[in-house]
């Protein structure tokens, strides 16, 4: 994995493209824990982004994706001056990211509540094929998880004993309906859950590393409300 | 003869244990067809409960991985449902994976409009890529499934309990003559060809029979209606499903196009399929009288 850019180049990658200030706030708060995934957790190579024996990441939560653009690019899946189009005609970066379009990007979101059972479906068929090594981690917001298809997914990965996939909640306080309760929520429906600081990068990879055989774990990253 | 549910059983059943790449997602509907396969194939063949989006989903994930998903419910709660799992999961992700719904416009009457979907044809056509395969016996589902569920494609196969008492030899985009005549051209979609035989009995008509509305036989339609097109369509979905497409054949060119199938209201009445049949203008005597009016 290419590590020679650091944070610090990544933010500077986001300035550097032009818009998202719709979701500025939904670009900043996922920049922490996705950093920690392509930095410290992902096993991927991007001179190799179909390799089968690959981790998978899913940002079901599609908007704001400047984040995971420019750590894309940061770590060699395309070339950082894609990010001077980003949405702009010609250019290969929308509000959303397109599976057709970008390397490095597993699934095309935008629609809420869809990543969730899609990473479901990831994790059975990498069981089917016999590869065990190979997690899948898949992004949703907490306001994202007010959508009921994500529930159907989450009451799905225990009851398939799906050891191989991770929920990433980004909780940045922006549900009307409150969300909050983790644990008793995901925990309730068999979800091994784990409430981190979401700029804590050492307690993120901490939380990241678990990985229980037959139970799926949920890393839920606090965004404290008003913060990005 | 073979239900087009049990066929559907059958042959995916056989898929899943000829090839590897098979995976069936089920919502728990038609899981008796596949208790063998469930024991013998349980990373492939899974049934994850009643969650018709989730089934959606999870069928892409299985062709994000390189397989061939073979997703199934009530044609309601699989055309209808988790539409925008098949409009973004699939279409706009460009995999590949098949839909089987059951029940047709309204196989069971008298389960109410809850189960009723004589919508999911057109729906399915508005997604761009969507194959929609329309046969009219179980060995036209075996056939159509084999030819379609590895193409890459997403395909919509609308198996009905309705049914002809003979299969053709069919294919994805091609239309059969089954009588030739001197008049107009009816052609009958999928289940309707029995009753249009029979209906057009001392009508000096041809007669043609399609079991896929995309990909569609221009070619053999147009070639079929001659120089100065006079078609009748009969659909079994919504009257005006296919008009888009039939419309398309004859881009340029005058002619003549009528359509008959389920008037667009909402049936609030019970029985048999054969008794709403005749309630709506789709039994023999009925598409007789429908058919008259347009020739």
């Amino acid at each position: 994995m290419d590590t020679r850019l650091t944070l610090d180049d990544v933010t500077a990658l986001m300035r550097s493209a032009t818009g998202d200030e719709k979701h500025e706030e939904s670009s900043t708060s996922t920049l922490d824990a996705l950093w920690v995934l392509y930095d410290r957790i992902l096993r991927i190579d991007p001179a190799d982004p179909g390799a089968e024996d690959r981790d998978r990441f899913i940002l079901s939560k599609g908007h704001g994706p400047i984040a995971l653009y420019a750590i894309l690019a940061a770590k060699g899946f395309f070339p950082a001056s894609w990010l001077d189009a980003f949405l702009q005609r010609g250019g290969h970066l929308g509000s959303h990211p397109d599976r057709t379009q970008v390397p490095g990007v597993e699934a095309s979101t935008g629609s809420l509540g869809h990543g969730l059972p899609i990473a479901a479906g990831v994790a059975l068929a990498l069981r089917a094929k016999g590869l065990t090594e190979p997690r899948v981690f898949v992004l949703c917001g907490d306001a994202e998880l007010n959508e009921g298809s994500n529930w159907e997914a989450i009451l799905l990965a225990p009851d398939q004993r799906l050891g191989n996939i991770t929920l990433l909640v980004v909780d940045n306080h922006s549900s009307e309906p409150d969300m909050s309760q983790w644990r008793k929520r995901l925990g309730g429906f068999g979800w091994d859950v784990h409430v981190v600081d979401g700029h804590d990068h050492d307690a993120l990879e901490t939380a990241f590393r678990f990985r229980h055989d037959e139970r799926p774990t949920a890393v839920v990253a606090d965004i404290p409300a008003g913060e990005w | 003869m073979r239900e087009m549910r049990a066929a559907f059983g059958a042959t995916t059943a056989d898929l899943v244990e000829n090839d590897d790449r098979v995976a069936v997602v089920l919502a728990e509907i038609s899981t008796d067809y596949f208790a063998d396969a469930l024991r013998r194939h349980p990373a492939r063949v899974v049934n994850i409960g009643i969650m018709e989006q989730a089934m959606v989903g999870v069928a892409a994930g299985f062709a994000m991985e390189g397989f061939h998903p073979i997703a199934h419910s009530l044609s309601p709660f699989m055309a209808e449902r988790p539409y925008e799992q098949l409009k973004v999961d699939f279409g706009y992700q460009g995999l590949g994976g098949t839909f089987v719904g059951v029940g047709g416009s309204y196989d069971y009457a008298a389960e109410g409009a809850t189960h009723h979907a004589p919508a999911d044809a057109s729906l399915m056509l508005a997604i761009p890529g969507m194959e929609v395969l329309v046969p009219g016996h179980g060995d036209e589902v075996d056939r159509l499934l084999r030819a379609t569920y590895a193409n890459g494609h997403p395909t919509y196969l609308r198996a009905s309990v309705a049914t002809n008492a003979d299969a053709f030899d069919v294919a994805p985009g091609r239309i059969e003559i089954v009588r030739r005549g001197a008049g107009a051209t009816l052609l009958a979609f999928g289940p309707m060809l029995d009753r249009i035989l029979a209906a057009s009995e001392g009508f000096d008509v041809t007669v043609a029979y399609a079991t896929s509305l995309e990909p569609f036989d221009h070619s053999g339609l147009r070639a079929i209606a001659g120089a100065e097109p006079r078609v009748v369509v009969v659909e079994p979905f919504y009257q005006g499903t296919s008009a888009p497409v039939v419309a398309e054949t004859f881009r340029g060119v005058p002619a003549s196009l009528a359509f008959i199938g389920v008037p667009r209201a909402f049936i609030h009445g019970y029985g048999t399929p054969a008794d709403l049949d005749a309630d709506v203008g789709l039994d023999v005597g009925g598409l007789r009288q429908r058919m008259s009016n347009v020739l």
